[in-house]
């Protein structure tokens, strides 16, 4: 270990890191812009200015950049020094001169990271007598909101755009410092990872839009530790709240899964929570359909009556807790319970669940697979399935550039040198899915093939690899080119020191899934292996995990029904419209006679239900969830559910009680639930340890969701009662619903938000991490509850996919937004997500003689056209796999398609067509909020004027 | 973008521009190599680069129009907006102010009508002020076009320019 | 006039009418026989050790020894497979610089020649004249030259039979004054905004494209032809002082010649100013020079018999920079001059640093404010506290900024009395004289 001294102290610090990283990792308060622990350093703010001297002898050193410069055993150096800090003061100095100053207008005031650095480096005069610089803002989606005049320059936000997450539609443009970061004309920012600029630019220019428009500052926000509810990665995410709103959304840090960066339909789909279709009562359905509101006491009653009238099963949900299916399943009875999901994805997640368990490969954490020096991904678009994992796997792509920088003796935080150095060399990325992707730029081949096929392609790889023959698939049969490919990526993944495969159910195709597993497992002869599959839902894994394919099927469930075998149906969280054919789930509400709901929004299946009961969402209940990791992560309410709103957990374990089933009077509590089911169900044995219990203290006292700084608190209801209530008393979590308390020394898993005196920006995270960029001193949040096994044995492989001439195979394409269920009632997203449509390769178009925006008659094979068709909107997608039609999975209107059906493809010749959508377009014409002139604020053209 | 309008922007190269951007191509590693010079090719055929082109050249190249943008803003010598025929680049470096180039500019703005950044009324002159042209022994100087004029002072200018007051053909 | 043995050598071909320079002229004054001689039996390392001897320094502002430079590049087998680079700096933008403008106009086969042999000692398969659009009469005359040298075998595949390829490209700039730091013209080379490089790793090993890269300025390669031909003794023996061979001097402002000429190394300035520029202009005395281009400090008077090599121009405080000096006289406002150099600056800053971005428009509208009389007393102030904040290397990510902070601290240092008057009469001293000489000082409402 290099030691070093700093204004005269030695110091121990870690090899290989910069100045600026052994400063913070030693708690010393060195202020910084554009160095970022992910995206390393290009040292153009010049903030992090130390001084260096030679040597002993050496009095008046030089100044050097912290983030620049690597520690050097027997560096000496200065961070408190006159000159140091004087420069240090200067670059604020003049930072400020075209800055503002709007602080008390600004969303970022109270979390800026220029404010911190500000007060840092105690600027205070201003002696700039000349104008300040002004630019024109642009119009950028609904999402983000820029005010350039704030911009420091410090180019992070490009940074992290374009290098960071392959974004192409900002830049940094004009000169001097005219300099202006923005796009080629108004219009929506086009990568799903735009909102984390909000968080990367130190300063106000980039911020939140949907807070802007009801905005709170962050020391008035209460917060609690919660988890994404907007795919399987679970990424960690401290929701703020005010006024019994969820305000927004931001990271929280968590090193193995999210890291610093969420994608933007968890950083703004959370709006679902304010959505006006909320349920805040209980309530009966009435003859006209309508719903009379009842207290929750009668509520529960009827239920339990109902319970008490012959047999009951459940539904239970993968967007539902642990702890509620839990509950259920224990009410009902294994075999009276269905977790959730069609069938098909029923299978194919528990053929997830068992093979995570089986598999000699590694299930790894988002972090571990920005470790892979190979990538084989088959069939899943992540992108859109698990967008922080795709954002994962672009880190992996550069790898490559890692290791050509290692020969160049380049630590890998020298961003731009390494950049400089290996140009567009990337890792080996091999993508198959049945159309392109957006990290199909990294990808070495990125082929399209319908989901057999690419099961094929999957299964000659791992025949390859181990050299050991697939049943049904001879290497002859496939065709030349795609041979040539098996070997190229079998030789790059054999090459590899940590080969990754990433796989998972979206396309709703068993064969695929084997295909990745027998590559991982032919892999896992000889290096460590990972094996990444994505599963659909936040909980999909944890449901499948605790059903453990006991439970019954849904389709059996609408048999049985039909049968008159149940009479009562208790549907919790899901919106059956969504897992199965509308015929089905018709059939089965048509055929049950008592019908009980618990959701927290409106929906088809809640509108079919005799009773249904409020919920409370992810942001006002605590509960367990298990990633596609096999990761169990905890959140916590951020604030009291209003009304009569209960967490389903709680509705479930009073329905319990009042039907006197037996040990449910020990299941009053969210911990004895949770005990319960860590007892009962051996897969979940582990979950306690996902985080702390309620009795958990922080030298002795419960944990703040409100920040010291709360204010109003008195006043916030002052207009209904000049007394103050008493804060309402969390008994079921260690965390408070108050301001008093100790933050810091915390378990990761209870950190509501991030602060540190002087740090009011999220960077303060640095605070609590072990080094700059590393875990959370005490561990990553959640537990894993998934282990590695003995080994998995190939599957058959399927018949080649055979195209017909008259149909098409209907196959899912995932859209960010729009996909999912909860995102999609954020009025942002959905203002994104546009309409469902209907995906044809150019052939098929031609051939329909259809463009972007016609419609389309898609039509099931074997049903009459008027109950099995659909009308869609054309998008031309020259990439779609041959033989192959692709609707957006999840989106409204799509209920009636099956994936896997043929279909037959019509053109719809009486078709309105609509306005073009906002996400397709460049175009701000297009858009009715945006400014009408084009291009950016600064000067253009002739720029020396 | 769709494929449609993907077609319409390449149709907005000439088959020339198309040729010159790929003789550069072939020495590039990169298409994203050739930015500079095939806005630099674009504008000999056009005088500037519109919106339009600018969109057409980032495609032709696989760029986006935003790092095509922040090339073409990067640079003194890429007009973003309409020049005028010919573009008067005025040398305003400390040789040539040495040597009297405000008085020169004077003469030339008050005969042309135009400030730096503006356009003859004809549509004839952009005034553009340059960094120090590399001929400083004989300042002041200005390009015409491609022409380097020297040792300015006013006849000279009203030389250059002589036929906007009718006194002949400008040089 | 006592120097009448100087021998010249990048200039041999240039006469006084500065007719250019083509093949066959070329070629009967002995050019391309260093080429001959290298191809038919030098091997790289027996080219770079000449060089090495001959104690050439990089002409393009900084002195770097050029043997030194392209020894850094990783050769044969240490050397990943691909190409290398070599890069001719003909950016040619330091204010008051007009050398290398004659160099490529007069004698293009000079360079291209140095280019070859430079290439050819580096393994270079792959090389580009970066030259600034403006020179639109060099470029014209680079790109025949370069197909004539493709016609005879000097350039392309088998160099005269010697199995050696080198491709040679001419690139116009788009012009930016950064684009002359060597790494920024990589950039820039690269399609891309031309904002330096951080360094390390240097050109040398990860340059262009990733690749190995030597940048060098258009007179340091001229020189090469000769050093291989002639040897470096030779060449040694050409400088009067410290530092070997020729260099091109020139002198513009209010002197009687003003001009370019190829001199020994340490010719002193008297001898330059006085012989060879012809002294001021009548009516007009000297107070103060910059020696090497806009971006070094002042000298006065008192330095006028230091010889020009780079220790005794570094010792009196200033660098010998490009070798072409800006006289100023003593009816030209001092602050006005500082005040155009920083406006350049500061207009040409990348906007990638802090200090060089955001100070330099400070210090502008600073200089601005007090060359138009609404200056402060506390302005002085700021200026010293800008030059410290932007002026060391090392503050700022290249070295622009640095560079366009030394005229303005040796004028603080030389002329701090006109810097006073300024504030104290609340307009420019120099007004008069200079309206006299129809010098209006438009430029304070340009910003
Ligand atoms: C802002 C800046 C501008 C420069 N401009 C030029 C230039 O126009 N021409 C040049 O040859 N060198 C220029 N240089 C120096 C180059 O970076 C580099 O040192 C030089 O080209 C190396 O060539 P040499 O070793 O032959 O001198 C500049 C340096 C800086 C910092
Ligand atoms: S000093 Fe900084 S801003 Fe100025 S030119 Fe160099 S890198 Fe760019
Ligand atoms: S953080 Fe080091 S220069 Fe910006």
């Amino acid at each position: 270990m290099p030691t070093i001294y700093i204004d005269g102290t030695a110091y121990e610090v870690d090899e290989g890191k910069n100045l600026l990283e052994a400063c913070l990792n030693l708690g010393l308060d060195l202020p910084y812009f554009c160095w970022h622990p992910s995206m390393g350093s290009i040292g153009s703010c010049r903030q992090c200015a130390m001084v260096q001297y030679q040597n002993e002898e050496d009095t008046r050193g030089r100044i050097v950049m912290g983030c620049m410069t690597p520690v050097t055993d027997g560096a000496r150096l200065s961070l408190q020094g006159e000159t140091a800090s004087e420069f240090r003061e200067s670059v604020i100095e003049s930072l400020m001169l075209n800055h503002p100053h709007d602080c008390p207008v600004c969303a970022e005031g109270g979390e800026c990271h220029l404010q911190d650095m500000t007060v840092m480096v105690g600027h205070r005069d201003r002696n700039y007598r000349g104008k300040k610089n002004t630019h024109r803002n642009q119009y950028l989606g609904p999402l983000i909101n820029h005010e350039m005049n704030r911009c420091i320059s410090c180019y992070r936000c490009v940074r992290f755009y374009r290098d960071y997450a392959g974004g192409t539609d900002l830049a940094a443009l004009a000169s001097h410092d005219h300099v202006y970061f923005g796009r080629h004309q108004d219009g929506v920012l086009q990568s799903e990872f735009a909102g984390n600029l909000v968080e990367v630019c130190p300063t106000g220019v980039f911020t939140d839009k949907p807070l802007l428009n009801d905005y709170s500052r962050k020391w008035d926000l209460q917060s609690a530790p919660s988890i994404c509810f907007g795919c399987a990665v679970g990424c960690n995410t401290s929701p703020g709240e005010r006024y019994g709103k969820l305000k927004r959304i931001q990271n929280r840090y968590n090193q193995q899964v999210n890291g610093y960066f969420l994608c933007d339909r968890g950083r703004f789909g959370a709006d679902f929570v304010n959505s006006d279709t909320r349920l805040n009562f209980a309530g009966v359905r009435q003859e006209d359909g309508s719903y009379q509101a009842i207290k929750a006491d009668d509520a529960l009653s009827q239920v339990a009556s109902f319970c008490q009238q012959g047999t009951v099963a459940a539904i239970g949900s993968p967007r539902a807790s642990v702890e509620a299916n839990y509950l259920l399943r224990r009410l009902v009875g294994g075999i009276h319970f269905c977790p959730g999901m069609g069938g098909p994805e029923r299978t194919l997640v528990q053929q997830v669940a068992d093979i995570l368990s089986t598999t000699r490969a590694i299930s790894p954490s988002i972090h571990q697979i920005e470790s892979a020096d190979a990538i084989l991904i088959l069939g899943e678009d992540v992108s859109n399935t698990a967008p922080r994992l795709a954002l994962a796997l672009r880190q992996a792509a550069r790898n490559k550039a890692l290791e050509l920088a290692a020969k160049m003796r380049l630590e890998p935080w020298m961003d731009a040198a390494i950049r400089n150095l290996s140009q567009d060399q990337y890792s080996p990325i091999f993508i198959a899915g049945v159309n392109q992707s957006r990290l199909d730029d990294i990808a070495e081949t990125s082929i399209s093939l319908a989901p057999d096929d690419i099961a094929r392609l999957g299964f000659a790889v791992a025949a390859e690899i181990s050299g050991n023959p697939i049943p049904n698939l001879s290497m002859d049969s496939l065709d030349p080119g795609l041979r040539v490919l098996v070997g190229i990526i079998a030789s790059a993944l054999k090459a590899a020191k940590n080969p990754l495969v990433v796989s998972g159910t979206s396309l709703l195709n068993s064969a695929v899934i084997d295909s990745a597993t027998a590559v991982a497992e032919a892999l896992a002869n000889s290096t460590e292996t990972m094996l990444s599959l994505s599963v659909p839902e936040c909980n999909s894994l944890g449901v499948a995990m605790l059903d453990g394919g006991e439970g019954i099927g849904f389709d059996a469930l609408v048999e049985s029904v039909a049968q008159g075998n149940i009479d009562t149906l208790i549907v919790l969280e899901n919106d059956l419209y969504r897992r199965a054919p509308t015929e089905e789930v018709d059939r089965l509400l048509g055929n049950i006679k008592q019908l009980v709901v618990l959701d927290s929004l409106d929906n088809a299946t809640l509108s079919k239900s005799h009773i249904a009961l409020p919920v409370a969402t992810v942001a006002e209940s605590e509960g367990t969830w298990v990633n596609s990791e096999g990761r169990a992560q905890r959140y916590y309410p951020v604030f009291i559910a209003e009304d009569d709103r209960l967490a389903s957990w709680q509705w479930l374990s009073e329905l319990g009680q009042v039907l006197g089933l037996s040990g449910f009077n020990e299941l009053q509590h969210f911990d004895q639930v949770e005990q319960a089911c860590s007892q009962d169900i051996a897969a979940l044995s582990e979950i306690t340890a996902a985080a702390p219990d309620h009795q958990f203290r922080n030298r002795g006292l419960k944990i703040p969701r409100q920040p010291t700084r709360y204010s109003g608190r008195t006043a916030m209801r002052a207009d209904v009662s000049v007394h103050e209530p008493k804060q309402p008393v969390d008994e079921e979590t260690p965390l408070s619903f108050s301001m008093e308390g100790l933050s810091v020394g915390l378990p990761s898993s209870l950190m509501s938000y991030n602060w540190s005196p002087g740090w009011n920006s999220n960077q303060s995270i640095q605070k609590f991490q072990d080094e700059a960029g590393g875990a959370i001193k005490g561990g990553s949040a959640g537990v894993r509850l998934i282990a590695s096994g003995e080994g998995v044995d190939a599957e058959f492989a399927p018949d080649a996919f055979q195209s017909s001439d008259s149909e098409r195979l209907l196959v899912p394409v995932y859209r960010v937004f729009g996909s999912d269920e909860l995102s999609y009632q954020a009025p942002a997203i959905a203002e994104l997500a546009g309409d469902a449509q209907l995906i044809l390769n150019s052939d098929d178009a031609g051939k329909l003689q259809v463009v972007d925006g016609d419609g389309v008659i898609v039509s099931m094979q074997g049903r009459a056209a008027a109950e099995g068709s659909v009308i869609l909107e054309v998008m031309v997608d020259g990439s779609l796999a041959n033989g192959c039609a692709g609707f957006t999975a999840g989106m409204p209107g799509t209920e009636s398609l099956v994936p896997g059906a043929m279909v037959i493809l019509q053109k719809a010749n009486d078709w309105q067509r609509r306005k073009p959508q906002l996400i397709a377009t460049d175009n701000p014409s297009s858009n009715p909020n945006a400014p009408s002139s084009g291009s950016y604020g600064v000067q253009t053209g002739v720029s020396y004027v | 973008m769709s494929e449609h309008q993907l077609i319409q922007s390449d149709i907005a190269l000439s088959a020339e521009e198309i040729r010159q951007i790929d003789v550069e191509l072939a020495h590039i590693p990169q298409k994203s190599g050739a930015a500079i010079d095939a806005l630099k090719i674009v504008q000999s055929q056009r005088g500037w680069v519109s919106d339009e082109a600018l969109v057409a050249i980032a495609r032709y190249l696989d760029m986006s129009p935003e790092a095509l943008e922040g090339v073409a803003t990067f640079y003194n010598l890429i007009y973003r907006q309409p020049v005028g025929d010919k573009v008067v680049l005025f040398c305003d470096s400390v040789s040539c102010w040495i040597c009297g180039c405000d008085g020169v500019k004077q003469k030339i703005s008050e005969k042309l009508g135009v400030d730096y950044g503006e356009t003859t009324a004809d549509n004839q002159y952009t005034l553009i002020p340059v960094p120090c042209l590399g001929a400083c022994d004989k300042a002041p100087v200005m390009m015409v076009g491609d022409d380097l004029h020297t040792n300015l002072d006013d006849q000279k200018i009203d030389q250059i320019f002589a036929k906007r007051t009718g006194e002949g053909e400008d040089c | 006039m006592e120097n009448v043995l100087i021998e010249k050598v990048l200039t041999r071909n240039i006469g006084p009418d500065q007719t250019p320079t083509d093949m066959a002229a070329y070629e009967a004054n002995g050019g391309y026989r260093a080429l001959h001689k290298v191809m038919a039996g030098m091997t790289p390392n027996d080219c770079l050790e000449v060089v090495k001897a001959s104690n050439l320094r990089g002409r393009g502002g900084a002195g770097f020894p050029t043997g030194m430079k392209w020894s850094f590049v990783p050769m044969g087998e240490k050397c990943t497979p691909g190409h290398k680079y070599l890069v001719t700096n003909a950016d040619e933008m330091e204010p008051g610089t007009f050398k290398d403008r004659l160099l490529m106009e007069c004698d293009p086969h000079q360079l291209i020649e140095g280019m070859i042999l430079a290439a050819y000692t580096i393994e270079a398969d792959r090389s580009y004249i970066f030259i600034r659009g403006e020179y639109v009469v060099a470029i014209e005359r680079l790109e025949q030259a370069l197909v004539d040298c493709y016609k005879k075998g000097y350039l392309g595949e088998n160099i005269l039979g010697s199995g050696y390829d080198l491709e040679m490209h001419v690139h116009t700039s788009a012009g930016r004054y950064i684009c002359g730091e060597e790494t920024a013209l990589i950039n820039a080379l690269e399609g891309k905004r031309a904002n330096p490089r951080a360094k390390p790793p240097f050109p040398q090993v990860s340059g262009l494209w990733g690749r190995p890269t030597i940048v060098n300025n258009v007179e340091t390669l001229c020189n090469i032809p000769h050093i291989i031909d002639r040897g470096a003794e030779w060449f040694q023996s050409l400088g009067i002082g410290e530092d070997s061979g020729t260099k091109m001097f020139g002198a513009s402002g209010h002197v009687k010649n003003p001009g370019c000429w190829e001199l020994p190394m340490g010719t002193p300035i008297r001898e330059i100013l006085e012989q060879h520029a012809g002294g001021m202009t009548d009516g007009r005395k000297l107070k103060g020079f910059l020696p090497g281009g806009g971006s070094t400090d002042f000298l006065v008077e008192e330095h006028l018999d230091l010889p020009m090599d780079y220790g005794s121009i570094g010792a009196a405080g200033s660098r010998m920079g490009t070798g072409t000096m800006i006289i100023l006289d003593d009816k030209t406002c001092p602050v006005g001059m500082v005040l155009n150099l920083i406006r350049f600056f500061a207009h040409e800053s990348c906007g990638f640093c802090t200090p060089c971005r955001e100070g330099l428009p400070w210090t502008r509208q600073v200089l601005e404010d007090i060359e138009a009389g609404r200056g402060r007393k506390e302005d002085l102030d700021t200026l010293v506290r800008q030059v410290k904040y932007i002026g060391s290397m090392g503050n700022t990510h290249c070295a622009l900024a640095p560079g366009a902070m030394e005229p303005l601290q040796s004028a603080l240092k030389y002329f701090q009395s006109d810097f006073e008057a300024h504030v104290e009469q609340g307009c420019c001293p120099y007004a008069a004289d200079m309206k006299a000489q129809d010098i209006t000082t438009v430029q304070g409402e340009r910003a």
